[in-house]
């Protein structure tokens, strides 16, 4: 009954392929756009997850001043020291590597190309705790680091723009006054929410303190970079180096911390919560228009039942039950909107792969909203045939007969 | 002549048929008594308005009568709900209809399959019956033509193949050559006639002229809704 159903229906929606074409317009943009929409907005999810956790496992930052933020005034507040760092991995539990950090911005040359580069001094446990690569050469001894050894390791960016496709290691760049060779080369990143993280180059701190600003005092680390152990309680391991670092700074019970400490798990579960926001929004809205197509297919139907009174009339005076008239209107309906959710997803599906090159995202297929699009389509037709169907089945006859 | 059967295939008892309600109300069927006996051939007439459409309708189960009792084979037809009814046509009853009534942009061979699309048979099946029957009225080079394509003769035998090809035990024929020419009238007659008489199929028609009645073995007359006259025709 079933079969034969589909194979009036199937027959039927042939012999008008433009009017079944419209019927399902709207279902099949509804679905691309539903799909398009979610899985653009996963991808943009993962993008960020990815270069949040790119910056670094587990990473906790050490700042001065009472909050994050790019220009929060920290006129007054004392930078931290060398020892400060020390005492981090000495005593913290749940502490698995500690880079002090020193920042600046200087003006970089090779031959006649040049640009302002930030330039980071740290220990080697830098490069670990963020998540850099080394993608040709190498970082520097121990050695180089004790005798600041004018050497540095530089970012994708900087090797493109000042190497184009020469090979940078063991060329020297002017950096500032001092002339560094340049030992290695960083994996590329890519863009982060905070810029370019590839226009970037990092020297020993040695080199820094002494060859590039000079030693101003003890208190000179901008940043102290902390990874913790994985599976350590980060809450508590922040709490620690809070209570230590109070002491540390003098403190008194009654003032507020003068440094803050950013945890970036917290950020990407943050920023992913946020993007998956977007996501289901994005989504509804583009459920309605699903909706409105589902819609447009009853409308059309419920015409369609009138257009067709004659042809139901014909099929019940040769003995079509009423159940059978409803089922071949259903199934129409049905065939019409799955069909339309396939080609949705489909053109969403080529739509996607277009847009992520376009904008460079990578494109993650996820099978599960497609699935649930396909269902959902079919499941449009069953509710807005529903009553066109009916309305066919109840059909008397010699009424649909006298039809014109 | 065959021997006459034991019982009747079509009995109406006192069957009424009212249109409309209250002051609107009409009544196009005033009690008719009919027995039409299987392998018969009835010729229907009357003038215009006089109910034989109604009767017909109400033979072929497309519609209910409104009082009385109509027994097809034995059974009690106005007990039979609407499925019961859908299952009847399908399986016992065919009908032709005086505007053809067939499925536009349609071909000839799916219109004539249609009743068989019903009766659930495999697609070879059907395909073949169709056009047999197709063949039987002389149609078999136009099985592809939809009917738009076909002229009037040939869509009413069209419609008349599409209600052979289930082989009916009764076949309800509402003016089969209402608006042919003459020519085109005799072929027709010619070929319901051959139904009757080779495959013993019991046939009711409703006519205006009175030489398509002639190939009946029996005229009613209808006027007023009551049968005026019911008289067997000369051997
Ligand atoms: N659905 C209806 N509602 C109201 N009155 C109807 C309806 N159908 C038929 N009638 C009336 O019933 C009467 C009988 O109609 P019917 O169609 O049976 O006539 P007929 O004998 O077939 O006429 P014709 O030879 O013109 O086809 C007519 O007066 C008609 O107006
Ligand atoms: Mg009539």
């Amino acid at each position: 009954m079933l079969w034969n159903a589909l194979a009036i229906a199937i027959r039927e929606i042939r012999r008008n392929i433009t009017r079944a074409f419209l019927t399902v317009l709207g279902v099949i943009i509804g679905v691309a756009a539903v799909v398009t929409m979610v899985t653009l907005g996963h991808a943009t999810t993962n993008a960020v997850k990815n270069q949040i956790s790119g910056l670094g496992s587990n990473l906790l930052a050490l700042r001065p001043g009472a909050g994050f933020g790019p220009r929060m005034p920290s006129a007054g507040v004392p930078d931290f020291s060398e020892q400060d760092a020390v005492l981090i991995l000495e005593q913290i539990a749940g502490v698995a590597a500690v880079a002090p950090i020193r920042n600046a911005s200087f003006s970089t040359v090779y031959l006649n190309n040049a640009r302002s580069t930030n330039v980071t001094g740290s220990t080697v446990s830098y490069f670990g705790i963020h998540n850099w690569k080394i993608a040709d050469g190498r970082v520097f001894t121990d050695a180089e680091y004790r005798s600041g050894a004018a050497v540095c390791v530089i970012g994708n960016t900087v090797k493109k723009e000042l190497f184009a496709s020469e090979n940078p290691i063991g060329a020297k760049i002017r950096i500032g006054t001092a002339a560094c060779e340049v030992i290695g080369v960083l994996s590329a990143k890519g863009q982060a929410g905070m810029g370019d993280q590839d226009d970037t180059i990092v020297v020993p701190l040695t080199t820094i303190q002494r060859r590039l600003l000079g030693k101003t005092s003890n208190h000179d680390i901008g940043q102290i970079a902390i990874s913790a152990q994985d599976g350590a309680d980060t809450t508590a391991v922040i709490a620690d180096i809070t209570a230590l670092l109070r002491q540390r700074r003098n403190l008194q019970p009654n003032q507020d911390n003068n440094f803050n400490i950013f945890d970036t798990r917290q950020i990407a579960d943050t920023l992913s919560s946020s993007t998956k926001m977007m996501t289901s929004l994005l989504g509804a809205v583009a459920g309605i228009s699903l909706l409105v197509g589902g819609i447009g297919i009853m409308n059309i139907m419920l015409v369609s039942v009138t257009e067709r009174t004659r042809e139901i009339g014909i099929r019940l005076a040769l003995g079509a039950t009423a159940g059978e008239v409803l089922l071949q209107f259903l199934v129409e309906a049905i065939t019409l909107s799955s069909v339309g959710g396939i080609a949705g997803i489909l053109i969403a599906l080529a739509l996607c792969g277009g847009l992520s090159l376009l904008i460079q995202l990578p494109f993650v297929f996820d099978a599960q909203i497609n699935v649930t699009a396909f269902f959902f389509s079919a499941a449009v037709g069953i509710l807005f045939g529903f009553a066109p169907a009916r309305r066919a089945a109840r059909l008397d006859p010699i009424d649909a007969l006298r039809h014109e | 002549m065959n021997a006459i059967p034991p019982r009747p295939l079509i009995s109406l008892e006192r069957l009424t048929k009212t249109y409309g309600q209250g002051d609107a109300a009409f009544q196009a069927l005033r009690g008719v008594d009919l027995t039409v006996r299987a392998g018969e051939f009835v010729a229907i007439m009357g003038p215009s308005g006089s109910g034989k459409s109604t009767l017909m309708n109400i033979l072929g189960c497309l519609d209910t009568p409104t009082t009385g009792s109509y027994r097809y084979d034995g059974i009690a037809v106005q007990e039979l709900d609407v499925n019961q009814r859908a299952l009847l046509r399908r399986h016992a009853l065919g009908f032709i209809f005086q505007g053809f009534n067939l499925l536009a942009r349609t071909s000839a061979l799916e219109n004539v399959e249609l009743p068989l699309l019903y009766r659930r048979l495999p697609r070879k099946v059907r395909h073949e019956k169709a056009r047999e029957a197709l063949a039987a009225v002389g149609l078999a080079d136009k099985h592809r033509n939809t009917p738009s394509e076909l002229s009037g003769g040939q869509q009413q035998r069209v419609a008349i193949a599409r209600a052979l090809v289930t082989e009916p035990r009764t076949l309800f024929a509402d003016e089969p050559t209402g608006n042919l020419d003459s020519t085109t009238t005799g072929e027709i007659m010619e070929l319901l006639s051959k139904l009757n008489a080779q495959r013993g199929i019991t046939l009711l028609m409703v006519t205006h002229e009175d030489d398509v009645a002639a190939y009946a073995q029996r005229t009613v007359h209808v006027k007023d809704g009551l049968i005026a006259s019911d008289r067997a025709h000369a051997a």
